[in-house]
């Protein structure tokens, strides 16, 4: 036990102390802010670029009375000059031309030429205003017609949205506000951590045996403890690289979410729902600045709802179980090829069902209660991804210790079925192995 | 005193047969030679001291109990196939596998930096192996094999990998080790280091042990009658004088004294030799050729086909 605990801190120090370690532990959170604050710099118009239009407009509508705004200037010109643009754009001052046809108020199309590829924004901004513009003056003829000169205000005041606020009642009969979306991100954010982690840290396993026993130290070592001894150590001392991991991004995202919360005053969810509303303007879809401060605060609220303690002891518990499963069975694979060549042949098969898992993650979202969720997070080689996926959405208790237990059960196949190959793969080598070959090793005793 | 027996060893691995009933007995404080051609079995013998593998049969024993998981903390293996971690720091990867040979810490830091300034290496301490020439990483091997004191060394071939300036060194460190209370078992094909070091040889054959016994005797039990002679006198009167029970291997002569290499047919005695050559010649020197190891290695493989 001594010498295990000697090899596990071994390992653990080795790995923790590498920079690799270090950057990637500082630089995962700061990806992640940075995505995400790269997504909102994205979404908050992020389109500088001065553009000078030149329309063509059969039909007489528009002239001289299309919106302009600063960075997107429309010049309008006569029909000679057209057909002399049309065939020189490249050439021209314009960056585009766009041709309105006599019937756009009838057919509703017009073109939009151009030497490069338009932005969508912008084609979406051309469209917003042709579109405003014939609606702005078929409804006043509309009111002309009707005489009712408040027409648009009776219209607007018709305008009716209904939020759908999902409760779910809990076993104790406690009703939280739950939101499906949070749910969905929280899924996909869960079902990928734990399939990153299992694949990553199971990998680093499986290079660690290679390596001792390419090295040949692998039998200096096991002449003072017992290749169960070397194979726990490794497995365990890895295991607490990836939890310290976790730990500090936790402790990190909590700070940072504390942070947050209490940078949301009333006043900021006010100025974010303003800005949310106005971004969400921009892409066409209006929204009262209510409902977007209501977004905002109502998101938090329900990130605060999801059962952070549960979801935290599954994580711990799928990641350690999942984890051990499959770097087990990898460290036996490590121990049983001699050359990266052999490893990859030998890694897929074991990986599959880890892989199976990561597509279940959509099936899943899109129905959390389904057959391919059940027995996605039923059987042991999905579970960790699949139950995890599961988690944020509410679960049966039965069918999470169900889970749990069948999980263990596997692992404990699964920590067999290594220790064994892995005894006698370490000293193997010059021979070719495959499947065969280990199912042959197996049948030792030991 | 007996330190370490295998009594009556058999292991089969899945088509091979490695080991079959071998029994070996190695004394307190001797240098122990354990033979054979590749793939007799050795270094499954070897691996069964060491608690790697059990045996399917018979037992091993040390110190007249039979061996434990826990005795692997009294023994010092250095296998033929070696390696270090390439990137760990010398010293720190040193007390790593000495406390993984029971040593605390302190206690590894202690015997560790004796050997390094007796090996005059002390500035190794915070390189990395892969910085070290192989001759160097043999140094460093050799010391995380003795570190923690072992009752019983085993060493594979320990010679391989080393400059002769440096074997030479080796060999007196295993010498001293045995002189200081060391038992050691030492494999290896180079013949001419068992005749040097060691006291008793067992010779392993196809999973068979073939030969036993100590050094001198064994190579006493393979002479094959062969004499050489310095003498004075005409080559062909003892030519003639030695009929058919002698066959003459080999003769050179010389201004001071002929030599002349006598096989004696019939096993006879040496005085029959003698008595043969006195009347013709005057014997300046006569000596009973004992085979060297190498000659015992291949004589006793071969009778075994």
């Amino acid at each position: 036990m001594n010498k295990t605990i000697l090899i596990l801190k071994q390992e653990y120090l080795k790995r923790v102390k590498k920079k690799s370690f270090i950057i990637l532990t500082l630089l995962v959170p700061l990806l992640f802010v940075g995505m995400f604050a790269l997504i909102i710099l994205l979404s908050i118009n992020n389109d500088k670029q001065e553009r000078t239009i030149a329309v063509f407009d059969e039909s007489a509508l528009f002239l001289g009375e299309l919106e302009q705004d600063e960075y997107t200037k429309f010049h309008f010109i006569p029909q000679e000059e057209y057909s002399e643009l049309k065939s020189d754009l490249k050439n021209s001052e314009f960056y585009a031309l766009l041709y309105i046809p006599e019937n756009i108020y009838s057919a509703g199309t017009a073109q939009l030429i151009s030497a490069k590829q338009v932005p969508i924004e912008l084609t979406e901004k051309i469209q917003r205003r042709l579109s405003q513009f014939i609606e702005k003056d078929k409804r006043q003829k509309v009111i002309d017609e009707t005489g009712l000169p408040d027409l648009d205000e009776r219209l607007a005041a018709t305008q009716t949205s209904v939020k759908l606020n999902t409760l779910k009642i809990s076993e104790t009969g406690e009703a939280t506000q739950s939101s499906s979306e949070v749910a969905f991100i929280a899924s996909y954010a869960m079902g990928f951590i734990i399939y990153f982690f299992v694949f990553m840290y199971g990998a680093m396993v499986m290079r660690s045996v290679m390596e001792e026993k390419k090295n040949r130290i692998v039998e200096v070592i096991i002449s003072s403890v017992k290749p169960f001894q070397l194979m726990a150590g490794k497995i365990i001392g890895t295991a607490l690289v990836g939890l310290t991991q976790v730990a500090i991004w936790v402790v990190v995202g909590l700070v940072v979410l504390t942070a947050v919360q209490s940078l949301f005053t009333p006043e900021s969810a006010q100025q974010m729902g303003q800005s949310l509303m106005e971004s969400r303007q921009s892409m066409g879809q209006g929204m009262d600045q209510a409902a977007a401060e209501n977004q905002v605060t109502e998101a938090l609220e329900m990130i605060g709802n999801l059962n952070l303690g549960l979801i935290l002891f599954t994580f711990v518990f799928y990641f350690l179980a999942g984890y051990l499963m499959y770097s087990s069975l990898l460290g036996a694979v490590g121990a049983a090829v001699d050359n990266d060549e052999d490893s990859q042949q030998m890694v897929l098969p074991i990986t599959f069902p880890l892989i199976i898992s990561i597509m279940l993650l959509f099936p899943i979202a899109r129905n959390p209660e389904g057959p391919v969720a059940f027995w996605g997070s039923i059987i042991p080689f999905t579970s960790p991804v699949a139950m995890l996926a599961r988690i944020p959405y509410g679960i049966p208790t039965w069918e999470l210790l169900l889970s749990m237990f069948l999980l263990l059960l596997a692992t404990l196949g699964a920590i067999w079925v290594a220790a064994k190959i892995y005894k006698t793969g370490l000293l193997m080598y010059g021979k070719k192995v495959n499947i065969k070959e280990l199912i042959k090793w197996l049948r030792y005793k030991s | 005193m007996e330190l370490f027996s295998a009594n009556n060893v058999t292991k089969v691995f899945a088509n091979t047969r490695a080991l079959t009933d071998v029994s070996i007995s190695v004394k307190e404080q001797s240098i122990f030679g354990l033979l054979g051609p590749n793939g007799a079995g050795k270094t499954t013998l070897i691996r069964i001291i060491n608690q790697i593998t059990a045996p399917d049969t018979g037992e091993v024993r040390l110190e007249g109990r039979r061996m434990r998981a826990s005795d692997v903390a009294h023994i010092g293996y250095l296998p033929e196939e070696r390696g270090l971690y390439p990137k760990m720091k010398i010293g720190e990867q040193a007390i790593y596998l000495a406390q993984l040979k029971g040593l605390s810490r302190k206690e590894a830091v202690a015997n560790l930096k004796k050997w390094f300034i007796k090996f005059d290496i002390m500035d190794w301490w915070n390189k990395k192996i892969e910085e070290l020439s192989k001759g160097m990483q043999q140094k460093v091997q050799f010391i995380t094999t003795v570190v923690h004191e072992p009752k019983l060394l085993i060493f594979d071939e320990p010679f391989s990998g080393f400059d002769p300036i440096n074997a030479n060194l080796l060999k007196r460190e295993i010498l001293e080790l045995r002189d200081e209370g060391a038992t050691i078992i030492f494999s290896t094909h180079n013949m001419g280091s068992v005749e040097e070091l060691c006291d008793h040889i067992a010779l392993i054959n196809k999973s068979v042990k073939i030969v036993d016994g100590p050094t001198h005797e064994i190579r006493e039990k393979y002479k094959s009658n062969i004499f050489e002679v310095k003498y004075k006198g005409d080559f062909k009167k003892v030519d003639h004088a030695l009929g058919s029970h002698f066959k003459i291997l080999e003769h050179t002569e010389n201004e001071k004294a002929n030599r002349i290499r006598i096989q004696h047919l019939n096993g006879g005695t040496s005085n029959e030799l003698l008595q043969a050559l006195i009347p013709v010649a005057e014997i300046v020197a006569f000596e009973e050729i004992i085979p060297s190891m190498n000659d015992v290695f291949i004589k006793a493989v071969e009778e075994d086909k």
